[in-house]
């Protein structure tokens, strides 16, 4: 810990110098909200308000139209649906997601740290390594390959794609974690005879609560976020938020209505956000195990 | 017997997804790398042709164009989101009170999709609605901002959306390095005679070195992939003002039939992020096993 650094030593330099740090801290921390306050204010005006500029002003009509519209109405591509279809599009693509990856990765983590075979960081190399590649480079291949297998344009094959470039990050949290248990507490068990299930079931997983937590988080916002993969995968069945979002965006007919689309972007944001705020702690441990590994 | 399964075990349960990648992720590389010396059009073609798609890809004016916005974009977004990054992490770790309450407004832009900041940040820089008209409002009437409709600028428009979203991410890495700084050094400067600034600058920021390290590493992948703002928030344009790499690629294979040049763009894109993630990935495993 550094303390009262940056700080001269007279009291009234201390002072002057305490309050320019929160005067540029205060500064970006506006920075950093005004998008979202202006995303907010904005879904809540009509568009002649928008349209009559004054973008950072509150609004003199507070009205929900937009929300509705963004919800249940707005066009997107062909249909009037609002985004809600796609809204529970992503949930249904999502949560298997990250069930799948979050299983397999810890069990993955779980052999890796012991039950270490011959050729063991190599599997992990390679495992590590899959999670920094560009993805354009399987975009061609899988869209052939998901055709191959039917399931082109549905949920279940987004799943599928998210679980197999996911497992990467799920198994070096779960690895990372787990190396970190003591070993000694495995060879007692198995000592006393408890096998592989046994020892992850009963050992391991009760005390494996924040590393699932950070994964699920992780894996939550990863995939939730996703756009590549939606837009070059997805069919009207399983077009996920983010890719419904742009569409309404970026459709060039008809007039721009900037309120839906900022109330559209709000409506994309809030399950990463609502998680975010929840449970923040997990969530920067996350990154920053995916960052820099712990 | 079960001694035998005992052993297999493991391996057993590690296979799916050890099959799953070799497959999806090293084996799509390598088809990927195949079409790539094909002359593959709108559907793969897998008649040898070698490597001539790998000049004329570095011919075409377009993929000029997208590489040279990566290299203004990718040199910007490091550079910024590591000053500001720094400077953050610096000014919070002064015993600031408001820490818990300010780290996660910082931080925050990070839970977004890159669709959604684009989408706020496209509205907010046009000239239109956003930023030019606010300052008009105010009475500012030569302010002119129209960057994000310009040929020249667009591209600094990508830099200032995207390092809103990463640089809290950037704070959040420094400040934890500068909490695992042992505050005795601090100290031993300070009762030297070392002034604030001499002291960050001589012995604080050299000990973050690490820090800068996985810093630069993230964000220079994170660079090269870069396509979801990009798409939200200037599509490419104006023109092809703002192509990247990551939307040549996409618009080269999926929009304009030329899948053979498509997958060679994705090959230089992995061998950039390659050349940077190997060696780092090397080093932190090898120093992991020393440790």
């Amino acid at each position: 810990m550094i303390s009262n650094s940056i700080s001269g030593n007279s009291g009234a330099n201390i002072k002057a110098s305490r309050i320019f740090i929160y005067l540029i801290l205060i500064i970006f921390a506006i920075y950093y909200l005004l998008p979202l306050y202006v995303m907010l204010v904005n879904s809540l005006k009509p568009l002649e308000e928008i349209r009559g500029g004054g973008m950072l002003n509150l609004p003199i009509v507070w009205s929900l139209d937009s929300w509705r519209s963004a919800w249940s109405s707005a066009q997107i591509g062909v249909d009037p649906s609002g985004l809600r279809p796609y809204f529970w599009n992503s949930i249904s693509m999502v949560v298997p997601a990250v069930l799948l990856s979050t299983i397999l990765g810890s069990l993955n983590g779980y052999v890796l740290t012991k039950w270490q075979f011959k050729g063991h960081g190599i599997v992990f190399g390679l495992l590590l390594l899959s999670c920094f590649i560009p993805f354009q480079i399987v975009l061609i291949p899988m869209a052939k390959l998901l055709g191959v297998f039917g399931l082109a344009g549905t949920t279940a094959g987004l799943v599928l794609v998210h679980l197999v470039y996911g497992v990467g990050f799920t198994t070096l949290f779960f690895r990372n974690y787990y190396s970190a248990f003591p070993t000694e507490i495995i060879k007692a068990a198995q000592i006393d005879g408890a096998g592989f299930f046994r020892i992850f079931w009963r050992i391991l997983l009760p005390s494996s609560g924040p590393i699932i937590v950070v994964t699920v988080i992780w894996q939550f916002t990863n995939i939730w976020n996703d756009f590549l993969f939606g837009a070059s995968f997805a069919d009207f069945d399983s077009i996920p938020m983010t890719v419904a979002l742009n569409n309404l965006v970026n459709s060039s007919t008809g007039v721009k209505e900037y309120n839906v689309h900022f109330a559209g972007a709000i409506l994309a944001a809030l399950p990463t956000l609502v998680v975010y705020i929840v449970s923040g702690r997990y969530f920067v441990r996350g990154l920053m195990a995916g960052a820099v590994k712990g | 017997m079960k001694n035998y399964l005992q052993l297999w075990l493991p391996r057993i349960v590690l296979a799916p997804s050890f099959f799953l990648i070799l497959v999806f992720v090293y084996g799509f590389i390598i088809y990927t790398g195949y079409l790539s010396l094909t002359d593959s059009r709108m559907l793969p073609t897998y008649e040898f042709m070698g490597l001539s798609n790998y000049p004329k890809l570095f011919g075409l004016r377009h993929w000029k164009i997208a590489v040279n916005n990566l290299a203004i974009f990718g040199i910007l977004y490091i550079l910024i989101c590591t000053i500001i990054g720094l400077l953050l992490a610096i000014l919070l770790d002064q015993k600031i009170r408001a820490e818990g309450f300010l780290r996660p407004i910082f931080l925050y832009p990070m839970a977004l999709s890159f669709i959604v900041t684009g989408t706020a940040w496209k509205w907010f820089l046009d000239p239109g609605i956003g930023l030019e008209s606010i300052m008009h409002q105010w009475g500012w009437e030569s302010f002119h901002f129209d960057w994000i409709k310009n040929r020249t600028f667009a591209i600094y428009t990508v830099v200032m959306a995207a390092v809103w979203q990463s640089s809290g991410f950037v704070m959040a890495m420094f400040l934890a390095g500068l909490r695992g700084i042992d505050g005795e050094i601090m100290k031993a400067a300070q009762i030297d005679g070392a002034s604030g600034f001499r002291i960050y600058r001589r012995i604080i920021i050299p000990m973050l070195r690490p820090a800068f390290l996985s810093a630069f590493v993230i964000l220079a992948h994170l660079a090269i992939k870069a396509y979801d703002l990009v798409i939200a928030l200037t599509n490419g344009g104006p023109g092809r003002a703002t192509e990247l790499p990551a939307t040549f690629m996409y618009s080269y294979t999926f929009e304009r039939n030329q899948m053979g040049l498509g997958a060679t763009s994705a090959i230089i894109m992995l061998i950039m992020i390659f050349s940077i993630i190997i060696p780092y990935l090397y080093s932190e495993l090898r120093s992991e096993k020393e440790s």
